[in-house]
């Protein structure tokens, strides 16, 4: 029962992840109808914002200790950062442990710029474009944009640890114990999941772009200007995507490949739940990620070799026989 | 009294005849008729230096090209001259390989099989390297040794670590100075069943391809043969980001040391999920909860942080060794580019002295002349002590080091430390040991 109880959190853990990323592609879908294939580079992104903020709380001037030497021999250079140096040791190294907390704040006007340069510079080209257009040009930009973050970053995984205070396990009952950051993943999900379903239900620019999502022109012909606001749209998708990948560094250790190890998995999630179906995509990434870790149990591995690889694929696949438009898809989307 | 005719058009003629004629032995020694694959003919020779440089082992494969530039300005009597100083072997003055200025071409395997082929192909057929050398995986190695196999060229493998390459997969054409599956699990075991005791239950994740079913066979069988139970082995996919869903069962299965046989990202996410799930703290059969890295990686304990501080596993060496030679090859490493050199870029470095050294004392280019050069050579001051190219399976045999995840890391590249230099002797398996049984070295293919 232990076993099932911490696969359902597993679960629930993993589908925060593609629910926040798939999210953000229906998003995008629903408004621009644009195929979004660098989302999931927005999602690196993210997690290099963190990554990025951490260096800099690590900026550091040296001195050099006569009593200690480097790997060459000469006098080691000992590093201090500055934030330390101006607000005490103590409350210094506060701000750095701190620093993915902090990089949400960081991250949030980065993404929404790079989802405005993004849409305005490139993708607004090809909304009259075919699909497959979308696509190929998406595609090449995430190359391009893992590419260019590998170039700075280099190949290797880089730690972003939680916070002490957030680090180490909770424990849910006598018997189960799950790690405490991973829980905080999961309530930063909802309440992301939720600000966003509220922005769109009761606010009046969610008004609107609902009603431009369900019939565009006539929103057009009212005298609203739909493609600003399509465009902020963008940009609200990119900062989603990218909050997600900065509350995920402490969880994997972010790498320029990140994004497209979620893209595939985000996409299988967007078309399970419906394309252009918000709910569809939340409810569709929570339940690929329950199906997932239940696959990855060694029972059902022994049972089904190699299950745990093909899962989420033979979801879709049977999800699409059954109901062609996906889980909550709406009729007329992608037909 | 004849009479001797001699016209001009004659004159031509026979001069063109016997010029052809007096220049086909020359062309059929200098070029593919000589013998063997791409020998060379004028005053250079080239190596081809095959390494990830996309791809996620690429800052792995930046550091292999560096230690193989840093090989071929040392070859060439460029910079202090490295570990040609303290190499046992004179036969290398720093004037080339045989008098011949050494150049180079790169390839990028990005760790795919038929990537790798395809790049180490084309060094071979339009760049004319006669040597390949270099990657960090062993699905690579495996592919690319088959290929200068078929190819008449010497394979000098550069990170490898599966008992497949000099096991079931071995070539006459191919050479591993990088230690093995094996090699780890018999250092290693006799340290862990000292440090945690003879009676430990271990569950094993491991990585689903060649690499990680031999280490964990490997690691598996040294340790049950000193009283260790392994209570369960799950295998991974090479893709696997978040192993969440594989480390939750390890908290309830009785087992009170996790072994993960993964490398590279997978062992960064593994690591950082099972610390995570607070596996280091839990106690089980009245005992702490324990994880091993069977193969560590400077570069790979760097991504995980402070995860690896009192993690223990091996490696096939390290900058820290206060030998002559490991000390030469940082000081001009360390010099030259700033920072000290992976085990990658020391194995990476070492076949490439061994390959000329190889050349020289044969006197040829010849791969067959090569590999029976340095089939059963005995050398020393390369860093890892006494080492024996071994004849039978072309694997050296060296000294062995296992290490710990250093507790309080004075720089970001003090990651390791020393816990033991085990010898060469313990180590050490017969060529038919089952572990490496199925395959047989084949013949030398000189190519051409």
């Amino acid at each position: 029962m232990d076993a099932i109880i911490l696969q359902v959190l597993n679960g629930l853990d993993k589908g925060s992840a593609y629910a926040l990323i798939a999210l953000g592609l229906t998003l995008i879908f629903g408004t621009l109808g644009v195929v979004n294939f660098a989302h999931g580079a927005l999602f690196m992104i993210g997690a290099f914002c963190s990554v990025t903020l951490q260096r800099i709380l690590n900026l550091s001037f040296e001195t050099v200790d006569p009593t200690r030497t480097d790997f060459l021999g000469n006098p080691l250079k000992v590093k201090t950062p500055y934030v330390e140096s101006w607000f005490g040791p103590e409350m210094g190294s506060t701000i750095i442990d701190w620093s993915v907390p902090l990089a949400i704040l960081f991250a949030i006007p980065i993404m929404i710029l790079i989802g405005f340069v993004m849409e305005r510079g490139l993708i607004k080209h090809f909304y009259k474009r075919p699909h497959a257009d979308q696509i190929l040009v998406t595609f090449g930009l995430a190359i391009v944009l893992q590419e260019v973050i590998k170039y700075f970053y280099g190949a290797n995984p880089i730690q972003t640890p939680a916070p002490e205070a957030l680090t180490g396990v909770a424990q849910l009952t006598s018997t189960i114990v799950y790690p405490i950051w991973r829980i905080v993943y999961f309530c930063f999900a909802v309440a992301i999941i939720g600000a966003v379903f509220a922005f769109l239900q009761f606010t009046t620019f969610g008004m609107v772009v609902r009603a431009g999502m369900a019939d565009r022109e006539t929103v057009g012909l009212l005298g609203i200007d739909i493609d600003k606001r399509f465009t902020l749209m963008f940009g609200l998708a990119a900062a989603v995507a990218g909050l997600a990948g900065v509350m995920y560094g402490p969880i994997n250790a972010p790498n320029y490949h990140m994004g497209m190890d979620f893209l595939v998995l985000s996409f299988v999630v967007v078309v399970v739940g419906g394309m252009g179906s918000l709910p569809g995509a939340v409810a569709a990434g929570f339940l690929l990620g329950i199906l997932e870790s239940f696959a990855s149990m060694k029972e059902v591995i022994t049972l089904v070799p190699g299950i745990n690889q093909i899962i989420i694929y033979l979801v879709a696949i049977v999800i699409l026989l059954t109901r062609p438009r996906g889980l909550m898809g709406r009729k007329g989307v992608m037909e | 009294m004849s009479k001797l005719n001699v016209t001009r058009r004659g004159v031509i003629k026979t001069g063109a005849v016997a010029g052809a004629g007096l220049a086909l032995p020359t062309y059929l020694s200098a070029a593919s008729h000589s013998g063997y694959t791409n020998a060379p003919t004028g005053s250079t020779v080239t190596l081809g230096f095959n390494v990830p440089q996309t791809g996620p082992y690429a800052d792995e494969g930046a550091d292999e090209l560096r230690a193989y530039e840093l090989a071929v300005e040392h070859l060439n009597g460029g910079g202090d001259g490295g570990m040609l100083s303290t190499f046992s072997s004179k036969a290398l003055d720093g004037t080339g390989i045989l008098g011949k200025k050494v150049e180079y071409v790169t390839g990028d395997t990005q760790t795919k099989s038929d990537a790798a082929r395809a790049s180490a192909k084309s060094m071979i057929e339009k760049d004319g390297a006669i040597m390949i050398t270099g990657g960090s995986s062993s699905g690579v190695a495996i592919a690319v040794q088959g290929l200068c196999q078929e190819a008449g060229v010497i394979f000098m493998a550069g990170l490898t670590h599966s008992n497949d390459t000099t096991g079931k997969d071995k070539k006459a054409n191919g050479f591993r100075h990088f230690f093995n599956g094996y090699m780890s699990g018999a250092a290693l075991a006799p340290v862990l069943a000292k440090m945690y005791g003879n009676d430990r239950k271990a569950y094993h994740l491991t990585a689903d391809y060649t690499w990680g079913w031999t280490q964990q066979e490997s690691i598996a069988a040294a340790t049950e043969a000193l009283g260790w139970e392994t209570v369960n082995n799950v295998l991974t996919p090479l893709a696997a980001t978040d192993f969440s869903s594989y480390i939750a069962p390890v908290l309830n299965s009785g087992a009170d040391v996790l072994v993960l046989n993964h490398y590279g990202g997978n062992m960064v996410n593994s690591l950082t999920n099972a610390v995570q799930f607070g596996l280091r703290e839990k106690v089980v059969n009245g005992k702490d909860f324990e994880i091993v890295v069977p193969l560590y990686s400077r570069l790979m304990a760097k991504g995980a942080g402070a995860n690896v501080k009192g993690i223990f596993g091996s490696t096939n060496w390290h900058w820290s060794l206060q030998d002559e030679g490991s000390k030469a090859f940082v000081k001009s490493f360390g010099t030259k580019y700033g920072f000290p050199p992976s085990q990658a870029a020391h194995t990476c470095y070492v076949q490439t002295l061994l390959y000329a050294d190889a050349a020289q004392r044969a006197g040829s280019f010849n791969p067959c002349a090569i590999a029976e050069a340095l089939e059963g050579f005995e050398f020393d001051g390369l860093g890892n002590g006494p080492t024996l190219y071994r004849a039978e399976d072309h694997q050296c045999f060296k000294d062995v080091l296992v290490v710990k995840g250093k507790d309080n890391p004075t720089s970001e590249f003090d990651l390791l430390e020393i816990v033991e230099v085990t010898p060469r002797a313990q180590v050490e398996y017969a060529p038919d040991h089952p572990m490496f049984a199925g395959g047989s070295l084949g013949s030398c293919n000189p190519g051409a």
